[in-house]
C-alpha cells in the first residue's frame, strides 16, 4: 500500500457545522453494487438548490484536492459511499473543526488523510482560501503542520491515523491478517463461542 | 467454563469487559484488533465489500458469524421477483449471489424472517449480552440494548470483518447517563432520546460510548431501550448500551438463536457477571430527570434541533454564537419561524416504522391512537412494521385493520421511508411526521423534504389531526 506523508494542492473552502453524510451524497445514489460514478454526486442536492452559489460549482475552486471544512463533518449515516464520493470528486485530504467518527474511520480506511486545526488556525486558514484559492495548501503528516499563505499551524491528527498513513497500512484487511490464528485462539476463549454456542 | 479465561476484575465497566474478552491483540497504530462475534450485513453496504475480498482473493474467515438480510432498498407494495426497480433488483441479486458463494445464512422474504436488520437481529436472539457486533449501518448502535457492543461501520471495514472477524478500533472512552423518574403517560423511549440529544448536542458523545441507566431505563423494556441504543449515534456516540439485567435474560428465553436449555443457565451467569459494578468510575456521568420530559418533536435539520410538544421554536439570537447559523438554515430549509408553536405545524405525510420505532411495541402504541380516529384529508399514512416477524404479531392482533380502518396504508417490512431507498418518498416540500431518526436536509427522498421526528403514537396522533399535536391529549 502507498504510503501517504503529505498531500499538497489547492484547497476548497466548504462552510458550515454538522453536514451529514445525507448531503454529501444522498441515499438515491447508494442503490449501486459499486462505487463507480459517485463522485459526480457529491453534494448533488445541495448544488442544485444552491443554484450554482455552490462551492463545489464555484470555478475559482476547481480542481482542488483538499477540502477545509467545519465542525462534526460527515455525521449521520456510516455510508463510506461519502468519503468515496469526495474522493472520486478529486479530493485527497480533509481539513477541519471536527469529524464524525465514522466518517473518519472510513476516511483512514480511504487513505485519505483528515486532520484538525485549532479554531482560530481555521478560521485563518479558511479566510485566506477562500481570497485567494490559487494558493497551494500542504498537508504535513510528517511534521504535523497544515502551511498556506495563511502560515505554517499545527495540525492535529491521532497517533495511531497518522502512523497508519505514514507506513502504509490504511488498510486494515492486511494489519488484521497478521494476526494469524490468534484470531481462532481469540474465539476459542469466548464464553458464547466456546461454553455456550446457539 | 474452562479456566482459561483472563480474569475480569469487577471494578470495570461492561465497555471493558466486553473489550477484553474479544481484544485479540493490540496494533502498531495504538488500536485494538477486536474480535467481532456477530457481523450483520445488508444489500447497500456489503457487495463493494466482497468485490474487495475477491480482488483481495480472501476467503470469509467465520461464514457462520455473519447474518444477511435486505431491508434498505426492498419496496414495501409488492416483494414478488423481479422488483420494479432494476437497481434495486441488481442489489438483491448480488446479495443473493454473494451469500450463496461465501456460505452466509441469508434471511430474505421468503425465509419469513426477514425485516430491518436491527430488528432481526433482537428478535431472533441473534443479539446477545457480551457480543460485539459489527454492521455497515450506522444505527448498529441499537444492538446494545442488551449490553452488547454494537458499532456501525464502513464498507472497507466490511471487508475487513469478512475477511478477519476483526476490526481494528480505538476503545472509547465512557459516559454513564443516568435518567431518574418515570415517564408520563404519552410519553415514549423516543422522546427520551430525543431530549438526551437535545442537552449532549449531535456531537456531544463523539468519542464515548453512552451507557444508559438509572431507574427510568432500568424499568424500560428491551424495545424501549432498543429506541434509547438506536438513536446513540444521533449524539455522536459510535455506540451505546444496557447493562443487561432480568428483563434482558426473559426476553432472549427461547427466542430461537439465544442458547437453550442448559446452555442459556451457563449463558446467563455469564452475562450477569458483564454489567458495570455499581462503583464504576466513568469517564464522564450525567443525570436527566426524567419526570420532566415531555413528547418530542424535532423542527429542524439534525436531530438536536428539537423541543417539547409545548413548547416554541427557539429565537437564534438566544443561542450560542456557535449555533447561530446552524438554527437559521434550519429555518430557512424548513420554512418555519422563531418563536412560533411547533403545536399546529401541517403535516402531509406520516411514517411509522424504522428500524428507532418500527416494533410491536410501537405498532400497539400508534394503534392506539389510530382508534381515536381517521387520517386527515390530504394526509398519505405510512405504517411500516419493522420485520415480517413484527407484521405477522400485528396482524395476529388485528392492528393492520385498526391501521386500514383508519385510514392508513399497512405496508410489507422494510426501512423504507426513514431513508427513501425504495419507491417511498416524500415528493418536493411536504413535511413529514415520521417515527425514524434523522430529520437531514433531504433524507426522506425529496431533495427539498421535511421531517419532524416523534414518537409513533404522536405520529399517528399528527395523522388523525393533519398537524403536530400533543398526544397526551388524545389517549
Amino acid at each position: 500500500m502507498t504510503a501517504i506523508d503529505r498531500v499538497e494542492g489547492r484547497a476548497c473552502v466548504l462552510r458550515g457545522s454538522d453536514i451529514d453524510t445525507d448531503r454529501i451524497i444522498p441515499a438515491r445514489f447508494l442503490r449501486a453494487i459499486t462505487f463507480d460514478g459517485l463522485g459526480e454526486h457529491a453534494f448533488e442536492d445541495d448544488r442544485i438548490q444552491a443554484k450554482g452559489d455552490h462551492p463545489f460549482d464555484d470555478e475559482r475552486f476547481a480542481g482542488a484536492n483538499i477540502l477545509i471544512v467545519g465542525e462534526n463533518f460527515g455525521c449521520g449515516s456510516s455510508r463510506e459511499h461519502a468519503p468515496q464520493a469526495l474522493m472520486r470528486w478529486g479530493f485527497r485530504a480533509f481539513i477541519g473543526k471536527s469529524f464524525a467518527e465514522i466518517f473518519a474511520g472510513n476516511c483512514t480506511a480511504l487513505g485519505l488523510p483528515h486532520v484538525t486545526l485549532d479554531p482560530d488556525d481555521l478560521a485563518a486558514l479558511m479566510d485566506s482560501v477562500t481570497l485567494d484559492p490559487e494558493q497551494q495548501v500542504v498537508v504535513d503528516l510528517e511534521a504535523r503542520t497544515v502551511t498556506s499563505r495563511a502560515g505554517v499551524v499545527e495540525a492535529i491528527i491521532q497517533d495511531g491515523t497518522r502512523r497508519q498513513l505514514l507506513e502504509g497500512s490504511w488498510n486494515a484487511t492486511h494489519v488484521l491478517l497478521d494476526a494469524g490464528d490468534t484470531i481462532e485462539a481469540t474465539a476459542a476463549r469466548i464464553p458464547y463461542l466456546a461454553d455456550f454456542p446457539s | 467454563m474452562t479456566n482459561t479465561k483472563p480474569p475480569i476484575s469487577d471494578q470495570t465497566n461492561l465497555l471493558d469487559k466486553v473489550w477484553d474478552t474479544h481484544a485479540v491483540c493490540e496494533l502498531p497504530s495504538g488500536q485494538t484488533q477486536l474480535f467481532v462475534g456477530l457481523h450483520l450485513i445488508h444489500e447497500v453496504t456489503s457487495p463493494q465489500a466482497f468485490s474487495m475480498l475477491r480482488e483481495m482473493k480472501l476467503p470469509v474467515r467465520f461464514p457462520e458469524r455473519t447474518i444477511a438480510t435486505v431491508d434498505h432498498i426492498i419496496p414495501t407494495l409488492s416483494q414478488l421477483r423481479p422488483f420494479a426497480d432494476d437497481l434495486a433488483e441488481k442489489m438483491m441479486s448480488a446479495i443473493e449471489k454473494n451469500c450463496s458463494q461465501h456460505g452466509i445464512r441469508l434471511l430474505d422474504p421468503a425465509s419469513g424472517q426477514q425485516g430491518i436488520v436491527h430488528v432481526i437481529g433482537p428478535e431472533l436472539g441473534l443479539t446477545q449480552p457480551g457480543m460485539t457486533i459489527a454492521c455497515g449501518d450506522s444505527h448498529t448502535s441499537t444492538h446494545g440494548a442488551f449490553g452488547a457492543v454494537a458499532f456501525g461501520i464502513g464498507t472497507s471495514q466490511v471487508r475487513d470483518v469478512l475477511a478477519t472477524q476483526c476490526l481494528a478500533l480505538a476503545k472509547p472512552r465512557v459516559r454513564r447517563i443516568d435518567i431518574t423518574g418515570k415517564l408520563a403517560p404519552g410519553v415514549y423511549a423516543k422522546d427520551v432520546t430525543l431530549v438526551i440529544i437535545r442537552q449532549l448536542g449531535v456531537k456531544g458523545g463523539v468519542g464515548y460510548a453512552y451507557e444508559y441507566g438509572g431507574p427510568l431505563i432500568d424499568a424500560m423494556s428491551i424495545e424501549e431501550r432498543l429506541t434509547v441504543c438506536n438513536m446513540s449515534i444521533e449524539g455522536g456516540a459510535r455506540c451505546g448500551y444496557v447493562n443487561p439485567d432480568e428483563t434482558t435474560f426473559e426476553y432472549l428465553r427461547d427466542r430461537e438463536f439465544a442458547p437453550h436449555g442448559a446452555a442459556f443457565d451457563t449463558a446467563t451467569r455469564w452475562w450477569k457477571s458483564l454489567a458495570s459494578a455499581p462503583d464504576t468510575a466513568y469517564d464522564d456521568r450525567i443525570e436527566i430527570d426524567g419526570n420532566a420530559i415531555a413528547p418530542s418533536v424535532s423542527w429542524g435539520i439534525n436531530p438536536e434541533q428539537n423541543i417539547g410538544v409545548d413548547e416554541r421554536l427557539p429565537h437564534p439570537a438566544d443561542a450560542p454564537a456557535e449555533k447561530r447559523a446552524s438554527l437559521e438554515e434550519a429555518f430557512s430549509y424548513m420554512s418555519l419561524k422563531p418563536g412560533e408553536p411547533i403545536e399546529g405545524t401541517p403535516i402531509n405525510v406520516a411514517f411509522i416504522g424504522s428500524c428507532t420505532n418500527g416494533r410491536i411495541s410501537d405498532l400497539r402504541e400508534a394503534a392506539r391512537v389510530a382508534r381515536t380516529g381517521h387520517v386527515a384529508p390530504g394526509v398519505k399514512a405510512l405504517v411500516v412494521p419493522g420485520s415480517q416477524a413484527v407484521a405477522r404479531e400485528a396482524e395476529a392482533e388485528g392492528l393492520d385493520e385498526v391501521f386500514r380502518s383508519a385510514g392508513f396504508e399497512w405496508r410489507l417490512a422494510g426501512c423504507s421511508m426513514c431513508l427513501a431507498m425504495n419507491p417511498d418518498k416524500l415528493v418536493d416540500r411536504e413535511i413529514c411526521a415520521s417515527s425514524s431518526n434523522r430529520n437531514f436536509k433531504g433524507r426522506q427522498g425529496s431533495p427539498t423534504g421535511r421531517t419532524l421526528l416523534m414518537s409513533p403514537a404522536m405520529v399517528a396522533a399528527a395523522a388523525i389531526a393533519g398537524h403536530v399535536v400533543d398526544v397526551r391529549g388524545r389517549l
